[in-house]
Protein backbone atom coordinates (compact mmCIF):
# COMPACT_ATOMS: atom_id res chain seq x y z
CA UNK A 1 0.00 0.00 0.00
CA UNK A 2 1.13 3.47 -1.23
CA UNK A 3 1.75 5.74 1.83
CA UNK A 4 0.07 8.59 -0.03
CA UNK A 5 -2.31 8.03 -2.57
CA UNK A 6 -3.71 11.24 -4.29
CA UNK A 7 -7.02 10.74 -6.62
CA UNK A 8 -8.74 13.11 -8.66
CA UNK A 9 -7.71 16.04 -6.45
CA UNK A 10 -9.51 19.80 -7.56
CA UNK A 11 -9.21 22.86 -5.93
CA UNK A 12 -11.05 25.65 -7.44
CA UNK A 13 -11.57 29.23 -6.25
CA UNK A 14 -14.48 30.39 -6.95
CA UNK A 15 -14.93 30.27 -10.71
CA UNK A 16 -10.98 29.81 -11.32
CA UNK A 17 -9.57 26.12 -11.03
CA UNK A 18 -6.36 26.42 -9.22
CA UNK A 19 -5.46 22.00 -9.84
CA UNK A 20 -7.43 19.98 -11.81
CA UNK A 21 -7.78 15.90 -12.10
CA UNK A 22 -4.66 15.22 -9.55
CA UNK A 23 -3.28 12.04 -9.18
CA UNK A 24 -0.49 10.65 -7.49
CA UNK A 25 1.20 7.73 -4.88
CA UNK A 26 4.26 8.32 -2.78
CA UNK A 27 6.09 5.17 -0.90
CA UNK A 28 7.89 5.42 2.24
CA UNK A 29 10.91 6.25 1.90
CA UNK A 30 10.50 8.23 -1.11
CA UNK A 31 11.07 11.88 -2.21
CA UNK A 32 8.93 13.63 -4.68
CA UNK A 33 9.54 16.65 -6.30
CA UNK A 34 6.89 18.75 -6.89
CA UNK A 35 8.11 21.32 -9.83
CA UNK A 36 6.58 24.08 -11.87
CA UNK A 37 6.07 27.40 -13.24
CA UNK A 38 4.94 30.06 -10.60
CA UNK A 39 1.33 29.71 -9.99
CA UNK A 40 1.14 26.13 -12.09
CA UNK A 41 -0.22 25.17 -8.70
CA UNK A 42 2.52 23.84 -6.41
CA UNK A 43 1.60 25.34 -2.97
CA UNK A 44 -2.32 24.95 -3.87
CA UNK A 45 -1.01 21.09 -4.06
CA UNK A 46 0.45 20.46 -1.24
CA UNK A 47 -2.07 22.72 0.89
CA UNK A 48 -4.70 21.07 -0.27
CA UNK A 49 -2.98 17.52 0.79
CA UNK A 50 -2.24 18.85 3.71
CA UNK A 51 -5.89 19.36 3.74
CA UNK A 52 -5.31 23.07 4.57
CA UNK A 53 -7.55 24.12 1.64
CA UNK A 54 -10.94 22.83 0.41
CA UNK A 55 -10.60 21.13 -2.26
CA UNK A 56 -12.79 17.62 -4.20
CA UNK A 57 -10.69 14.26 -4.16
CA UNK A 58 -9.68 11.56 -2.47
CA UNK A 59 -6.23 12.05 -0.13
CA UNK A 60 -5.14 8.49 1.47
CA UNK A 61 -2.88 7.70 4.32
CA UNK A 62 -1.52 4.61 4.55
CA UNK A 63 -5.27 3.60 3.17
CA UNK A 64 -6.84 6.23 5.80
CA UNK A 65 -8.98 9.05 3.95
CA UNK A 66 -7.31 12.22 5.27
CA UNK A 67 -10.53 14.26 5.70
CA UNK A 68 -11.93 11.52 7.95
CA UNK A 69 -9.14 11.88 10.46
CA UNK A 70 -9.66 14.12 13.15
CA UNK A 71 -7.42 17.35 13.36
CA UNK A 72 -5.24 15.85 16.05
CA UNK A 73 -4.58 12.54 14.19
CA UNK A 74 -3.82 14.35 10.81
CA UNK A 75 -1.22 16.43 12.81
CA UNK A 76 0.83 13.55 14.10
CA UNK A 77 0.67 11.80 10.30
CA UNK A 78 1.25 14.42 8.17
CA UNK A 79 4.12 17.36 9.28
CA UNK A 80 3.57 20.54 7.07
CA UNK A 81 6.19 23.05 6.08
CA UNK A 82 4.63 25.98 4.61
CA UNK A 83 6.51 28.57 1.93
CA UNK A 84 5.96 31.73 3.88
CA UNK A 85 8.11 31.98 6.91
CA UNK A 86 5.25 33.28 9.57
CA UNK A 87 7.25 33.20 12.83
CA UNK A 88 6.84 36.69 14.14
CA UNK A 89 8.32 36.47 17.57
CA UNK A 90 12.16 35.84 18.27
CA UNK A 91 11.76 32.65 20.18
CA UNK A 92 14.94 30.48 20.56
CA UNK A 93 15.44 28.14 17.69
CA UNK A 94 14.72 24.91 20.49
CA UNK A 95 11.25 26.31 21.39
CA UNK A 96 10.34 26.71 17.63
CA UNK A 97 11.27 23.11 17.13
CA UNK A 98 9.17 22.12 20.21
CA UNK A 99 6.31 23.40 18.77
CA UNK A 100 6.13 20.06 16.28
CA UNK A 101 5.30 18.33 19.40
CA UNK A 102 1.89 20.11 19.69
CA UNK A 103 -0.27 17.64 18.39
CA UNK A 104 1.19 14.62 20.97
CA UNK A 105 0.94 17.31 23.85
CA UNK A 106 -2.57 16.48 25.97
CA UNK A 107 -3.81 20.02 26.49
CA UNK A 108 -0.61 20.73 28.69
CA UNK A 109 0.38 24.32 28.96
CA UNK A 110 3.48 23.77 27.08
CA UNK A 111 5.96 23.76 29.94
CA UNK A 112 5.64 20.17 31.29
CA UNK A 113 6.34 18.33 28.32
CA UNK A 114 6.82 15.01 28.41
CA UNK A 115 10.58 12.94 28.47
CA UNK A 116 9.84 11.00 24.77
CA UNK A 117 8.66 15.21 23.36
CA UNK A 118 12.23 15.83 24.76
CA UNK A 119 13.93 13.34 22.79
CA UNK A 120 11.83 13.59 19.58
CA UNK A 121 12.84 17.55 19.87
CA UNK A 122 16.36 16.39 20.43
CA UNK A 123 16.45 13.97 17.60
CA UNK A 124 14.94 16.75 14.89
CA UNK A 125 17.76 19.41 16.64
CA UNK A 126 20.32 16.41 15.28
CA UNK A 127 18.37 15.45 12.09
CA UNK A 128 18.47 19.38 10.55
CA UNK A 129 22.10 19.85 12.41
CA UNK A 130 21.13 22.59 14.39
CA UNK A 131 21.67 21.70 17.99
CA UNK A 132 24.29 24.20 18.22
CA UNK A 133 21.82 26.98 17.26
CA UNK A 134 19.52 25.76 20.04
CA UNK A 135 19.60 29.22 22.62
CA UNK A 136 19.88 31.35 19.49
CA UNK A 137 16.92 33.44 19.27
CA UNK A 138 15.29 33.23 15.45
CA UNK A 139 15.97 36.82 14.73
CA UNK A 140 19.74 36.35 15.21
CA UNK A 141 19.67 33.43 12.21
CA UNK A 142 20.68 34.04 8.74
CA UNK A 143 18.29 32.84 5.88
CA UNK A 144 20.06 29.60 5.90
CA UNK A 145 20.45 28.11 9.64
CA UNK A 146 16.47 29.96 10.01
CA UNK A 147 15.66 27.27 7.07
CA UNK A 148 17.18 24.50 8.79
CA UNK A 149 15.43 25.60 12.25
CA UNK A 150 11.92 25.61 10.74
CA UNK A 151 12.61 22.24 8.48
CA UNK A 152 13.92 20.49 12.68
CA UNK A 153 10.46 22.19 13.52
CA UNK A 154 8.48 19.95 10.96
CA UNK A 155 10.86 16.69 11.50
CA UNK A 156 10.19 17.15 15.21
CA UNK A 157 6.78 16.11 14.54
CA UNK A 158 7.85 13.03 13.67
CA UNK A 159 5.13 12.25 10.80
CA UNK A 160 5.41 9.22 8.13
CA UNK A 161 4.45 12.21 5.81
CA UNK A 162 6.83 15.50 5.26
CA UNK A 163 5.12 17.96 3.06
CA UNK A 164 7.57 20.74 2.80
CA UNK A 165 6.84 23.89 0.62
CA UNK A 166 10.25 25.80 -1.01
CA UNK A 167 12.60 25.06 1.73
CA UNK A 168 15.69 26.05 0.40
CA UNK A 169 13.91 29.44 -1.46
CA UNK A 170 15.97 31.62 1.55
CA UNK A 171 18.81 29.69 1.71
CA UNK A 172 22.25 30.11 -0.07
CA UNK A 173 23.61 27.25 -2.12
CA UNK A 174 25.92 25.38 0.28
CA UNK A 175 22.47 25.29 2.68
CA UNK A 176 20.75 24.41 -0.24
CA UNK A 177 22.23 21.72 -0.72
CA UNK A 178 22.85 20.74 2.89
CA UNK A 179 19.06 21.00 2.88
CA UNK A 180 18.33 18.02 0.17
CA UNK A 181 21.03 16.23 1.80
CA UNK A 182 18.81 16.24 5.18
CA UNK A 183 15.38 15.60 3.52
CA UNK A 184 17.31 12.40 1.77
CA UNK A 185 18.39 11.09 5.14
CA UNK A 186 14.85 11.95 6.62
CA UNK A 187 13.81 9.86 3.61
CA UNK A 188 16.39 6.57 4.38
CA UNK A 189 14.81 6.84 7.99
CA UNK A 190 11.39 5.70 6.56
CA UNK A 191 9.79 8.47 5.80
CA UNK A 192 7.68 10.01 2.29
CA UNK A 193 8.46 13.46 1.61
CA UNK A 194 6.48 15.64 -1.15
CA UNK A 195 9.17 18.73 -1.65
CA UNK A 196 8.06 21.73 -3.80
CA UNK A 197 11.41 23.60 -5.17
CA UNK A 198 12.20 25.47 -8.55
CA UNK A 199 15.99 24.47 -8.82
CA UNK A 200 15.88 21.73 -11.40
CA UNK A 201 19.41 20.34 -11.31
CA UNK A 202 18.82 19.90 -7.30
CA UNK A 203 15.42 18.05 -8.04
CA UNK A 204 16.63 16.37 -10.75
CA UNK A 205 19.30 14.76 -8.36
CA UNK A 206 18.03 14.19 -5.14
CA UNK A 207 14.12 13.51 -6.22
CA UNK A 208 13.50 9.97 -6.91
CA UNK A 209 10.30 11.12 -8.95
CA UNK A 210 9.35 14.15 -10.00
CA UNK A 211 5.97 15.47 -10.86
CA UNK A 212 5.76 18.70 -13.30
CA UNK A 213 2.49 21.13 -12.87
CA UNK A 214 1.66 23.32 -15.59
CA UNK A 215 -1.70 25.80 -14.92
CA UNK A 216 -2.72 23.33 -12.19
CA UNK A 217 -2.42 19.99 -14.26
CA UNK A 218 0.10 16.99 -14.20
CA UNK A 219 2.02 18.01 -17.15
CA UNK A 220 4.07 14.93 -16.50
CA UNK A 221 5.59 12.00 -13.51
CA UNK A 222 7.98 9.81 -13.01
CA UNK A 223 11.90 9.35 -12.53
CA UNK A 224 13.64 13.09 -13.29
CA UNK A 225 14.57 12.36 -16.62
CA UNK A 226 11.86 11.38 -18.05
CA UNK A 227 9.80 14.29 -16.60
CA UNK A 228 12.61 17.08 -17.22
CA UNK A 229 13.21 16.50 -21.15
CA UNK A 230 13.19 19.18 -23.35
CA UNK A 231 10.15 19.41 -24.93
CA UNK A 232 7.97 19.26 -21.47
CA UNK A 233 10.25 21.91 -19.88
CA UNK A 234 9.69 23.98 -22.67
CA UNK A 235 5.90 23.67 -22.61
CA UNK A 236 5.86 24.34 -19.36
CA UNK A 237 8.18 26.70 -18.87
CA UNK A 238 9.05 28.45 -22.11
CA UNK A 239 12.70 28.27 -21.52
CA UNK A 240 15.11 26.34 -23.25
CA UNK A 241 17.67 24.41 -21.03
CA UNK A 242 21.03 23.50 -20.79
CA UNK A 243 21.83 20.16 -19.42
CA UNK A 244 24.76 17.66 -19.41
CA UNK A 245 26.45 15.55 -16.65
CA UNK A 246 28.90 15.38 -13.87
CA UNK A 247 30.27 12.19 -12.37
CA UNK A 248 27.05 10.45 -13.75
CA UNK A 249 24.46 13.05 -12.37
CA UNK A 250 22.28 15.13 -14.77
CA UNK A 251 22.54 19.05 -14.04
CA UNK A 252 20.28 21.44 -15.87
CA UNK A 253 20.68 25.31 -16.39
CA UNK A 254 17.63 27.57 -17.64
CA UNK A 255 19.44 28.87 -20.63
CA UNK A 256 16.95 31.35 -22.78
CA UNK A 257 13.48 32.07 -22.70
CA UNK A 258 11.55 30.55 -25.74
CA UNK A 259 8.14 31.03 -26.81
CA UNK A 260 5.57 28.37 -25.63
CA UNK A 261 3.39 26.57 -28.68
CA UNK B 1 16.99 23.30 28.29
CA UNK B 2 18.79 26.34 30.09
CA UNK B 3 16.16 28.87 30.80
CA UNK B 4 16.67 32.34 32.34
CA UNK B 5 14.19 31.17 35.56
CA UNK B 6 10.49 29.32 34.53
CA UNK B 7 7.58 30.73 33.95
CA UNK B 8 6.46 29.87 37.32
CA UNK B 9 8.71 31.91 39.42
CA UNK B 10 7.97 35.05 37.22
CA UNK B 11 4.33 34.05 37.90
CA UNK B 12 5.77 33.75 41.51
CA UNK B 13 7.55 37.12 41.92
CA UNK B 14 4.43 39.09 40.38
CA UNK B 15 2.11 37.84 42.80
CA UNK B 16 4.02 38.77 45.75
CA UNK B 17 4.69 42.30 43.98
CA UNK B 18 1.17 42.30 43.92
CA UNK B 19 0.45 41.37 47.42
CA UNK B 20 3.08 43.69 48.54
CA UNK B 21 1.37 46.97 46.72
CA UNK B 22 -1.95 45.05 47.49
CA UNK B 23 -1.22 45.84 51.27
CA UNK B 24 0.33 49.14 50.53
CA UNK B 25 -2.81 50.13 49.00
CA UNK B 26 -4.78 49.06 51.66
CA UNK B 27 -2.68 51.14 54.45
CA UNK B 28 -3.24 54.28 52.41
CA UNK B 29 -5.30 56.98 52.92
CA UNK B 30 -6.53 59.83 55.10
CA UNK B 31 -6.26 57.16 57.75
CA UNK B 32 -3.48 55.38 57.30
CA UNK B 33 -2.37 52.60 58.72
CA UNK B 34 0.51 50.32 59.11
CA UNK B 35 0.51 46.85 57.02
CA UNK B 36 0.08 45.01 60.58
CA UNK B 37 -3.31 47.14 61.19
CA UNK B 38 -4.27 46.52 57.40
CA UNK B 39 -3.71 42.23 58.19
CA UNK B 40 -6.12 42.64 61.19
CA UNK B 41 -8.68 45.14 59.81
CA UNK B 42 -8.82 42.29 56.55
CA UNK B 43 -9.18 39.16 58.88
CA UNK B 44 -11.22 40.91 61.35
CA UNK B 45 -9.24 40.95 64.37
CA UNK B 46 -8.75 44.21 64.23
CA UNK B 47 -10.77 47.23 65.88
CA UNK B 48 -14.32 47.99 64.11
CA UNK B 49 -13.19 50.97 62.36
CA UNK B 50 -9.97 49.17 61.00
CA UNK B 51 -12.35 46.90 59.44
CA UNK B 52 -14.67 48.91 58.10
CA UNK B 53 -11.69 51.29 56.43
CA UNK B 54 -10.23 47.94 55.19
CA UNK B 55 -12.72 45.96 54.22
CA UNK B 56 -15.62 47.88 52.83
CA UNK B 57 -13.85 51.22 51.60
CA UNK B 58 -10.27 49.73 50.27
CA UNK B 59 -10.65 46.54 49.53
CA UNK B 60 -13.13 46.85 46.59
CA UNK B 61 -11.07 49.53 44.98
CA UNK B 62 -7.87 47.21 45.65
CA UNK B 63 -10.01 44.10 44.00
CA UNK B 64 -11.04 46.40 41.44
CA UNK B 65 -7.23 47.06 40.77
CA UNK B 66 -6.76 43.52 40.25
CA UNK B 67 -9.78 42.42 38.15
CA UNK B 68 -9.11 45.84 35.24
CA UNK B 69 -5.49 45.22 35.41
CA UNK B 70 -5.93 41.32 34.82
CA UNK B 71 -8.19 41.65 32.19
CA UNK B 72 -6.67 44.33 30.30
CA UNK B 73 -3.38 42.65 30.69
CA UNK B 74 -4.04 39.33 29.43
CA UNK B 75 -6.58 40.55 27.08
CA UNK B 76 -3.76 42.63 25.11
CA UNK B 77 -1.32 39.55 25.37
CA UNK B 78 -4.03 37.35 23.67
CA UNK B 79 -5.12 40.14 20.98
CA UNK B 80 -1.09 40.16 20.19
CA UNK B 81 -0.81 36.45 19.97
CA UNK B 82 -3.46 36.25 17.71
CA UNK B 83 -3.28 39.21 15.67
CA UNK B 84 0.62 38.02 15.70
CA UNK B 85 1.39 42.05 16.75
CA UNK B 86 3.22 43.36 19.67
CA UNK B 87 1.09 47.13 19.06
CA UNK B 88 -2.24 45.04 19.06
CA UNK B 89 -4.36 46.22 22.52
CA UNK B 90 -8.10 46.66 23.69
CA UNK B 91 -7.76 50.49 23.93
CA UNK B 92 -5.78 51.08 20.51
CA UNK B 93 -8.25 48.65 18.54
CA UNK B 94 -11.20 50.25 19.88
CA UNK B 95 -12.74 47.78 21.72
CA UNK B 96 -12.41 49.97 25.20
CA UNK B 97 -14.19 52.98 23.67
CA UNK B 98 -16.67 50.45 21.77
CA UNK B 99 -17.48 49.27 25.54
CA UNK B 100 -17.23 52.72 26.54
CA UNK B 101 -20.25 53.87 24.17
CA UNK B 102 -22.23 50.97 24.82
CA UNK B 103 -22.29 52.03 28.72
CA UNK B 104 -22.42 55.83 28.07
CA UNK B 105 -25.55 54.98 25.15
CA UNK B 106 -27.37 54.37 28.98
CA UNK B 107 -26.36 56.84 30.92
CA UNK B 108 -27.27 59.05 28.26
CA UNK B 109 -30.80 57.75 28.21
CA UNK B 110 -30.51 57.48 31.81
CA UNK B 111 -32.10 53.73 31.57
CA UNK B 112 -29.24 52.43 34.24
CA UNK B 113 -31.99 52.68 36.64
CA UNK B 114 -34.01 49.95 35.08
CA UNK B 115 -31.19 46.90 35.97
CA UNK B 116 -28.01 46.92 37.20
CA UNK B 117 -27.41 44.84 34.22
CA UNK B 118 -28.09 46.82 31.72
CA UNK B 119 -25.18 49.03 32.15
CA UNK B 120 -22.71 45.77 31.76
CA UNK B 121 -24.39 44.32 29.53
CA UNK B 122 -24.00 47.05 27.14
CA UNK B 123 -20.47 47.72 27.54
CA UNK B 124 -20.00 43.86 26.72
CA UNK B 125 -22.17 43.75 23.54
CA UNK B 126 -20.16 46.87 22.30
CA UNK B 127 -17.32 45.02 22.90
CA UNK B 128 -18.05 41.72 21.37
CA UNK B 129 -19.19 43.76 18.16
CA UNK B 130 -16.06 45.70 17.67
CA UNK B 131 -13.70 42.78 18.41
CA UNK B 132 -15.65 40.73 16.05
CA UNK B 133 -15.39 43.61 13.68
CA UNK B 134 -11.87 43.73 13.80
CA UNK B 135 -11.53 40.45 13.48
CA UNK B 136 -13.44 40.36 10.13
CA UNK B 137 -11.77 43.23 8.73
CA UNK B 138 -8.27 41.96 9.43
CA UNK B 139 -8.47 38.10 9.04
CA UNK B 140 -7.17 37.64 5.62
CA UNK B 141 -3.37 38.53 6.38
CA UNK B 142 -3.66 42.20 7.01
CA UNK B 143 -0.79 43.91 7.60
CA UNK B 144 -0.19 45.63 10.93
CA UNK B 145 -1.01 48.88 8.98
CA UNK B 146 -4.64 47.49 8.64
CA UNK B 147 -5.04 46.48 11.73
CA UNK B 148 -3.91 49.50 13.49
CA UNK B 149 -5.62 51.52 11.11
CA UNK B 150 -8.89 49.42 11.37
CA UNK B 151 -8.66 50.24 15.31
CA UNK B 152 -8.26 53.73 14.91
CA UNK B 153 -11.65 54.56 12.47
CA UNK B 154 -13.48 52.15 15.20
CA UNK B 155 -12.16 53.77 17.98
CA UNK B 156 -12.64 57.76 16.14
CA UNK B 157 -16.74 55.84 15.52
CA UNK B 158 -16.82 55.03 19.00
CA UNK B 159 -15.70 58.41 19.97
CA UNK B 160 -17.77 60.50 17.82
CA UNK B 161 -20.85 58.38 19.06
CA UNK B 162 -19.79 59.27 22.58
CA UNK B 163 -19.65 62.64 21.56
CA UNK B 164 -23.17 62.81 20.08
CA UNK B 165 -24.44 61.44 23.34
CA UNK B 166 -22.38 64.18 25.23
CA UNK B 167 -24.15 66.57 22.36
CA UNK B 168 -27.63 65.32 23.05
CA UNK B 169 -27.56 64.42 26.79
CA UNK B 170 -31.31 65.50 27.83
CA UNK B 171 -29.84 67.15 31.23
CA UNK B 172 -26.28 68.81 32.57
CA UNK B 173 -26.65 65.94 34.98
CA UNK B 174 -26.26 62.54 32.52
CA UNK B 175 -23.17 64.76 30.93
CA UNK B 176 -21.43 65.07 33.87
CA UNK B 177 -22.27 61.59 34.78
CA UNK B 178 -20.75 60.24 31.24
CA UNK B 179 -17.76 62.47 31.42
CA UNK B 180 -16.94 61.90 35.02
CA UNK B 181 -17.33 58.18 33.80
CA UNK B 182 -15.20 57.97 30.67
CA UNK B 183 -11.98 59.12 32.28
CA UNK B 184 -11.88 56.05 34.06
CA UNK B 185 -11.44 55.16 38.00
CA UNK B 186 -11.22 52.49 40.40
CA UNK B 187 -11.82 55.15 43.34
CA UNK B 188 -15.73 54.70 45.31
CA UNK B 189 -16.69 51.29 44.54
CA UNK B 190 -18.11 49.04 46.45
CA UNK B 191 -18.25 45.52 46.60
CA UNK B 192 -21.53 45.62 44.06
CA UNK B 193 -19.20 46.55 41.65
CA UNK B 194 -16.45 44.06 42.25
CA UNK B 195 -19.33 41.48 42.17
CA UNK B 196 -20.48 42.71 38.69
CA UNK B 197 -17.58 42.57 36.95
CA UNK B 198 -16.46 39.14 39.00
CA UNK B 199 -17.61 36.61 37.30
CA UNK B 200 -17.49 37.87 34.06
CA UNK B 201 -13.71 38.69 34.18
CA UNK B 202 -13.03 35.25 35.68
CA UNK B 203 -14.90 33.68 32.68
CA UNK B 204 -13.28 35.86 30.24
CA UNK B 205 -9.86 35.15 31.97
CA UNK B 206 -10.23 31.48 31.65
CA UNK B 207 -11.46 31.21 28.00
CA UNK B 208 -8.14 33.36 27.46
CA UNK B 209 -5.82 31.47 29.47
CA UNK B 210 -7.67 28.30 27.67
CA UNK B 211 -5.52 29.33 24.33
CA UNK B 212 -2.52 29.50 25.35
CA UNK B 213 -1.09 26.34 23.84
CA UNK B 214 -2.58 27.37 20.59
CA UNK B 215 -1.48 30.64 20.70
CA UNK B 216 2.26 29.29 21.02
CA UNK B 217 1.52 27.38 17.80
CA UNK B 218 -0.06 29.87 16.30
CA UNK B 219 3.27 31.66 16.17
CA UNK B 220 4.04 29.27 13.59
CA UNK B 221 1.57 31.26 11.32
CA UNK B 222 -1.82 29.86 10.45
CA UNK B 223 -1.17 27.19 7.88
CA UNK B 224 1.60 25.70 9.32
CA UNK B 225 -0.28 25.98 13.30
CA UNK B 226 -3.88 24.20 11.55
CA UNK B 227 -1.21 21.51 10.18
CA UNK B 228 -0.13 21.15 13.61
CA UNK B 229 -4.23 20.67 14.29
CA UNK B 230 -4.73 23.91 15.91
CA UNK B 231 -8.91 25.10 15.37
CA UNK B 232 -8.04 28.48 14.05
CA UNK B 233 -11.70 29.12 14.21
CA UNK B 234 -12.31 28.02 17.67
CA UNK B 235 -9.30 29.88 18.63
CA UNK B 236 -10.47 33.22 17.32
CA UNK B 237 -13.43 32.50 18.90
CA UNK B 238 -12.10 32.02 22.60
CA UNK B 239 -10.05 35.30 21.90
CA UNK B 240 -13.43 37.22 20.88
CA UNK B 241 -15.63 36.25 23.16
CA UNK B 242 -12.93 36.40 26.33
CA UNK B 243 -11.87 39.64 25.52
CA UNK B 244 -15.08 41.21 25.18
CA UNK B 245 -16.53 39.64 28.82
CA UNK B 246 -13.46 40.63 30.40
CA UNK B 247 -12.67 44.37 28.84
CA UNK B 248 -16.40 44.70 28.95
CA UNK B 249 -17.29 44.22 32.29
CA UNK B 250 -14.64 45.95 33.21
CA UNK B 251 -15.27 48.88 31.71
CA UNK B 252 -18.67 48.57 32.46
CA UNK B 253 -17.34 49.48 36.56
CA UNK B 254 -14.17 51.34 35.88
CA UNK B 255 -14.35 53.37 32.48
CA UNK B 256 -12.15 53.37 30.02
CA UNK B 257 -8.94 52.65 30.79
CA UNK B 258 -6.03 52.48 28.34
CA UNK B 259 -3.04 51.35 26.81
CA UNK B 260 -2.32 48.65 30.47
CA UNK B 261 -3.06 45.85 27.47
CA UNK B 262 -0.25 47.06 25.52
CA UNK B 263 2.42 47.89 28.15
CA UNK B 264 2.39 45.10 30.00
CA UNK B 265 2.88 42.59 28.03
CA UNK B 266 5.67 44.39 25.81
CA UNK B 267 7.68 44.86 29.38
CA UNK B 268 7.22 40.92 30.46
CA UNK B 269 7.95 39.49 26.90
CA UNK B 270 11.52 39.24 26.76
CA UNK B 271 11.24 37.29 30.27
CA UNK B 272 9.07 34.64 28.97
CA UNK B 273 11.16 34.29 25.75
CA UNK B 274 9.00 35.88 23.34
CA UNK B 275 6.44 33.20 23.98
CA UNK B 276 2.76 34.28 23.44
CA UNK B 277 1.08 31.31 25.14
CA UNK B 278 3.51 32.12 27.96
CA UNK B 279 2.73 35.46 28.28
CA UNK B 280 -0.98 35.31 29.37
CA UNK B 281 -0.58 34.65 32.97
CA UNK B 282 2.13 36.86 33.58
CA UNK B 283 0.80 39.70 31.93
CA UNK B 284 -2.49 39.32 33.71
CA UNK B 285 -0.78 39.57 36.91
CA UNK B 286 1.35 42.53 35.86
CA UNK B 287 -1.23 44.32 34.29
CA UNK B 288 -3.16 43.77 37.82
CA UNK B 289 0.16 45.18 39.52
CA UNK B 290 0.56 48.04 37.16
CA UNK B 291 -3.17 49.03 37.79
CA UNK B 292 -2.88 49.09 41.16
CA UNK B 293 0.36 50.39 41.37
CA UNK B 294 -0.58 53.40 39.04
CA UNK B 295 -3.87 53.67 41.58
CA UNK B 296 -1.26 54.36 44.75
CA UNK B 297 0.53 56.99 42.62
CA UNK B 298 -2.34 59.06 41.62
CA UNK B 299 -2.95 59.62 45.73
CA UNK B 300 0.33 60.11 46.58
CA UNK B 301 0.60 63.16 43.72
CA UNK B 302 -0.06 66.31 45.10
CA UNK B 303 -2.82 67.59 42.78
CA UNK B 304 -5.45 69.91 43.41
CA UNK B 305 -8.27 67.12 42.81
CA UNK B 306 -7.30 63.24 42.65
CA UNK B 307 -6.16 62.18 39.20
CA UNK B 308 -8.81 59.92 37.58
CA UNK B 309 -6.65 56.31 36.86
CA UNK B 310 -7.81 56.26 33.05
CA UNK B 311 -5.98 59.68 32.99
CA UNK B 312 -2.96 58.67 34.24
CA UNK B 313 -2.27 55.13 32.55
CA UNK B 314 -3.13 57.69 29.21
CA UNK B 315 -0.67 60.04 30.11
CA UNK B 316 2.52 57.05 30.69
CA UNK B 317 0.93 54.69 28.13
CA UNK B 318 1.00 56.86 25.27
CA UNK B 319 4.50 58.40 25.08
CA UNK B 320 5.16 54.53 25.77
CA UNK B 321 3.48 53.52 22.54
CA UNK B 322 5.12 56.49 20.47
CA UNK B 323 8.15 55.37 21.64
CA UNK B 324 7.12 51.92 20.54
CA UNK B 325 6.18 52.99 16.92
CA UNK B 326 10.03 54.81 16.71
CA UNK B 327 11.58 51.66 17.51
CA UNK B 328 10.09 49.66 15.44
CA UNK B 329 10.35 52.19 12.77
CA UNK B 330 12.24 49.89 9.83
CA UNK B 331 11.52 46.84 11.24
CA UNK B 332 9.90 44.23 9.69
CA UNK B 333 6.11 44.35 10.03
Amino acid sequence: MSLLRVEGLEVRVGARVLLREVALALEAGELLGVVGPNGSGKSTLVKAIAQLLPHRGAVWLDGDSLARLSARQRARRLAYLGQDDGVRWPTSVADLVALGRHPWQSGGWGGASAARDREAVERALDAAEVEALRERRLDTLSGGERARARLARALAVEAPLLLADEPIAAADPRHQLRIMELLRAHCTRGAGVVLVLHDLTLASRFCDRLLLLHQGQVLAQGRPEQVLDAAKLRTAYGIEVLGGSHQGERYLIPWRCVETD
Amino acid sequence: MRRLFAPWSLNLALLALLALASLLSLGFGAAPLTPGEVLAGLFGTGSEEQRLIVQQIRLPRVVLAWLVGAALGATGAALQGLLRNPLAEPGLLGISASAGLGAVLTLHFGVTAISLWLLPGAAMLFALLATLALYLLTRRGASNLTLILAGVALSALAGALTSLALNLAPNPANVQDIVLWLLGSISDRSFDDVLLALPFVVVGLMLLLATAPALEVLALGEAEAASLGVDLARLRGLIVLGAALAVGSTVAVSGTIGFVGLVVPHLLRRLVHHRPGALLVPSALGGALLVLVADIALRLLDTPRELMLGVVTALVGAPFFLALVLRSRGAPG
